[in-house]
């Protein structure tokens, strides 16, 4: 039952829909609602945070059990319930949401000016699909946050974006609803062989092997979107660099990790002859997105490009180690993804304090941005490092335990893979270089102010959280520890069954 | 003879000849006490629908069952709608004639008779009752020459369809000896070999019907007519009379033909795939809102006859659900186009709703919900429409129209998306004229239920699970 003693998840899903209903209901001058939308959408957001805290506190980690189950019936007849329920996979997701949404919503306080109601509105129903996602035991359920975050989303980038905004809203969402659709597909005939969506009573289907192909690939052409991997990833650079500043974090944050999600919640453990049929496939993909979109990212002139392009190298490592089927890749895996979300979002969140004083993110126009803004040079130190792997941040134990993991299935792999770790640095202390040393010559960079106090607040968890990740991985490794090893016990024991039976 | 069987028709028809006599004695205008009082018809006969009795009357030929009544009360809900939306728009429009509400009355009779019939006589009375008054409103913008043409466009395909029917009816009745829904039925159960002409009779009878819900190849009208008549006679086209005869096309399929079921099958998979295919392409180029709410209905109906072309219970079950969801979706969003006027003007582009999203947030919410909805997004309403239909066809092996059925979808989103775009991404030309309260009751109406149909599904699901069962039990 539930560990809470009440409906957690419900309400951690459901209360920033109260706060975007609240939101509808205020009145008066342009400046007086902009004003309460702000304050409105960050107690919320804080107390959804705060909330989301007693997930951290009391999980259970010894278990791979769905925790704080809840459990309640929706379409009966059609097998359709409403069932909500944390794993150790899932639940640091949950919390990674519920962090990066205040975050988010603070980044936004001065930046977003025009339809700041609405904009707040569109951030609390952001939050509600993604925790929504992340804490659903009913794939139907999964399936509709999965794809509800398309709505709010597509008017983030395309009401308050860059120049090009229609064209990246656009390609976003036909991308992504194309990807999910035919997942629907999949998912229909799951409910079609188990007359239930819910998750735990799928896990007990056997499905012969010739039709796990197609619904891997169903659920691939989703699932890879999103991640994104390549070669579907050209939607991701063009929706970062036209989202505001709040919406890359959340895009890369939050938003890449559901495709990887989906990898180990659905595919790996409902099709594992399939997993393992495809995985050297998915293998040469996610090489060529190290490597290739290593060397895009190194022809950027736009920040924002950058790094996206940097975040399709990482969460090819993501990829890497989630097919690697053992429990080093694996957990490496879903560290590398928490590390991404909080690293990735934290450099944007640096390209957006640069970009709100200069209102351009071309590298070009920058130099020497250190000299005047200090403090901000130092994160955005911290962050770079982190984000190319060194030792004691964030971003090292994930692509480390990816590594050691891709090693055992082939050295090649692995070999290839590391490439990224040589090519991050690269392109990522070139850009530092370019923007924060190099000469200071321009008058507008040397007019900077450094950081203010709402932006400290801002990047203050980020910070903590990246040393805390690098200097003592294990805090987070635990509570994934009994779930990842759940999920390679069930592979092992459904690859058992077709040698048994002479295949 | 069972007469209190058809109170509800009674009663309707009642009210509408009284209508008509109150509309003409006074000498001042009663248009908006003749609207208030068909609504009021409507309401009453709705209730009528809700405790009507089952069982057949007038020697079989009328029947009352669980199906009848569901389609019926989201007929009669579709025409009270379109009497509401309507009413302010032709006061506007100088168009406020007392007939108006009283033709839609007439048609909803025609509706509620064709969806009681068991007889394809019966069928035919009720489905040229429907059309006469269709025929009529279509071009009751009588001075506009757009209007009348549609009116014209529509009266004689409209004729044609009607003769297909009846050439139809008269080979089944030649090749069955019977025009009764249930003697046709035994005719073919008991034949050895099923008669050639009767088949023929099938296909001309299919035809027919296809025209009325506007299937593709039978949906060359749809387009013109819907952009030529009046804003709220489109609404009310788009929605009642969709329900209605794709309903009739379920029933006749279903009942007296359901044994010939793999010989109509062929031709609804067809028309189901080429409507949602033609639904969601030609839509993409157009910039009149209403020639695309048109190719969108044709759209639609094709996921609509996805759900009958399975076969299965589910999949008429299906059925149902997605043209009650369609009907109110629909009706929300002709509330929207009939809300577009600038300085008196009624509007017709796409373009004319740019900056919705700032000048009229609440609408533009509203129409951003059907629109989404409409593409099939969730938690709308639409996406459980279109996810039981796909359901049932994968349940049914019918795996190609599953997959034309998403990929449609996906293309579909397309033009449902730039509506959204130009409400809210797109520089403003300037602010909408104030919307009237009856617009804003069932914008909030339609718009609710569009945004709240997963809290309780059930509802709809064990009325259409209802239907279903009368239907093949």
């Amino acid at each position: 039952m539930n560990a809470a003693g009440f409906p957690l998840l419900t309400l951690l899903t459901f209360l920033p829909l109260v706060g975007a209903g609240i939101l509808l209901f205020i009145r008066g001058e342009e400046a007086v609602v902009a004003a309460n939308a702000r304050w409105t959408a960050l107690w919320t957001s804080l107390i959804v945070f705060a909330l989301s805290l007693i997930l951290w506190f009391s999980f259970d980690k010894s278990t791979a059990e769905f925790q704080f189950v809840e459990l309640h019936q929706w379409m009966p007849e059609f097998g359709l319930s409403y069932h909500l329920g944390v794993d150790g996979i899932s639940v640091l997701f949950v919390l990674l949401a519920t962090l990066l949404t205040p975050i988010c919503i603070l980044a936004s306080w001065e930046s977003v000016q025009s339809r700041v109601r609405e904009y707040m509105i569109a951030f609390l129903v952001l939050e509600t699909m993604m925790i929504g996602m992340f804490s659903s035991m009913d794939m139907l359920m999964f399936y509709i946050f999965f794809e509800g975050v398309l709505i709010p989303m597509f008017l983030i980038i395309g009401v308050w974006g860059g120049q090009r905004r229609v064209y990246a809203a656009y390609k976003l969402f036909l991308y992504t609803l194309l990807g999910s659709l035919l997942m629907l597909l999949a998912v229909l005939t799951l409910w079609y062989m188990a007359g239930s969506t819910s998750i735990p009573e799928l896990f007990k289907l056997q499905i012969a092997p010739s039709l796990q192909v197609w619904l891997f690939l169903a659920f691939f052409v989703s699932f890879a979107v999103k991640v994104p991997m390549w070669p579907v990833h050209t939607w991701l650079p063009d929706a970062h660099v036209e989202a505001p500043t709040a919406g890359s974090v959340i895009l890369a944050g939050v938003l890449l990790k559901m495709g990887a999600y989906g990898f180990l919640r659905f595919s790996l453990p409902l099709l594992p002859q399939a997993t393992e049929w495809f995985a050297p496939f998915i293998f040469t993909l996610s090489i060529v997105a190290v490597i290739y979109t290593s060397l895009v990212a190194m022809a950027q002139e736009d920040m924002k490009k950058l790094i996206a392009y940097s975040s399709v190298a990482h969460m090819g490592i993501v990829t890497l180690g989630i097919f690697s089927m053992n429990h080093q890749g694996l957990s490496g895996a879903i560290f590398q993804m928490l590390s991404h979300g909080v690293v990735a979002g934290a450099l944007f969140l640096c390209v957006g304090v640069v970009y709100d004083r200069v209102h351009s993110r071309e590298i070009a126009r920058y130099g020497g941005v250190a000299k005047v803004m200090p403090v901000y040079g130092a994160l955005f130190m911290l962050f770079t490092m982190a984000s190319v792997a060194l030792p004691g941040t964030a971003g090292f134990p994930g692509e480390f335990l990816v590594l050691v993991g891709i090693w055992q299935v082939n050295p090649w792999i692995a070999f290839f893979g590391a490439t990224g770790m040589i090519l991050g640095p690269c392109y990522m202390l070139w850009l530092y270089r370019r923007v924060l040393f190099s000469k200071l010559a321009k008058p507008e960079i040397k007019a900077l102010l450094d950081l203010s106090p709402r932006e400290y607040v801002t990047f203050a968890p980020l910070i903590v959280l990246t040393l805390w990740m690098g200097i003592y991985p294990s805090s987070f490794l635990s509570f994934f520890e009994a779930s990842v090893a759940a999920l390679l016990a069930r592979h092992e024991a459904a690859m058992a069954l077709p040698r048994l039976a002479g295949m | 003879m069972n007469w209190t069987l058809v109170l509800p028709e009674l009663v309707l028809a009642i009210c509408g000849l009284l209508a008509l006599v109150a509309g003409v004695i006074p000498k001042r205008d009663t248009s908006y006490a003749i609207n208030m009082a068909v609504l009021g018809a409507l309401l009453l006969s709705g209730v009528l629908v809700l405790v009507q009795p089952e069982g057949t009357a007038f020697a079989g030929q009328y029947v009352s069952d669980a199906f009848t009544k569901f389609t019926k009360l989201l007929v009669v809900a579709g025409a009270a709608l379109g009497v509401l939306v309507a009413m302010d728009w032709n006061a506007k429009q100088g168009l406020a004639k007392f007939e108006f509400p009283i033709l839609l009355l007439f048609s909803t009779i025609g509706m509620m008779i064709m969806l009681s019939a068991n007889d394809l006589l019966t069928l035919y009375i009720g489905l040229e009752l429907l059309s006469l008054s269709l025929y009529v409103i279509a071009a009751f913008d009588r001075d506009n020459g757009r209007s009348s043409e549609a009116g014209l466009k529509y009266f004689v395909l409209g004729a044609l369809a009607s003769g297909l029917l009846l050439y139809g009816a008269s080979l089944i009745y030649g090749f069955s000896g019977t025009t009764n829904f249930d003697r046709i039925a035994d005719a073919i159960g008991t034949a050895e070999a099923v008669p050639f002409g009767l088949v023929v009779g099938l296909v001309f009878v299919l035809a027919a019907l296809a025209f009325k819900v506007s299937a593709v190849p039978f949906h060359m009208w749809t387009p013109d007519v819907y952009e030529g008549a009046p804003t709220p006679v489109t609404a009310f086209f788009a929605s009642a009379p969709k329900v209605a005869a794709i309903g009739l096309l379920t029933r006749v399929a279903a009942g007296p033909f359901g044994d010939l079921a793999g010989q109509w099958q062929q031709i609804i998979i067809l028309c189901s795939l080429a409507s949602m295919v033609l639904g969601a392409l030609a839509a993409i180029g157009q910039t009149n809102i209403k020639r695309l709410m048109a190719y969108s209905s044709i759209g639609h109906v094709g996921y609509a006859l996805m759900g009958l072309a399975v076969g299965s219970e589910l999949g008429v079950r299906a059925l149902l659900v997605y043209m009650a969801i369609y009907l109110f979706t629909n009706v929300g969003a002709f509330a929207v186009l009939i809300a577009m006027r600038r300085n008196g003007q009624s509007l017709e582009k796409v373009e004319d709703l740019a900056g919705l999203g700032r000048t009229d947030p609440a609408m533009a919410l509203a129409m951003t919900l059907f629109m989404f909805s409409m593409a099939g997004i969730p938690p709308l309403a639409g996406f459980f429409g279109k996810y039981f239909v796909i359901g049932a066809a994968i349940q049914g092996g019918f795996i190609t129209l599953a997959v034309v059925g998403v990929l449609s979808s996906a293309v579909s989103a397309y033009y449902y998306l730039r509506v959204i775009k130009v409400m809210y991404f797109d520089a403003g030309i300037g602010a909408l004229d104030a919307r009237p309260a009856s617009l804003s009751v069932v914008l909030a109406g339609t718009g609710l239920f569009t945004l709240f149909f997963f809290a309780f599904p059930g509802l709809f699901l064990s009325a259409a699970q209802a239907a279903v069962a009368a239907l093949v039990g």
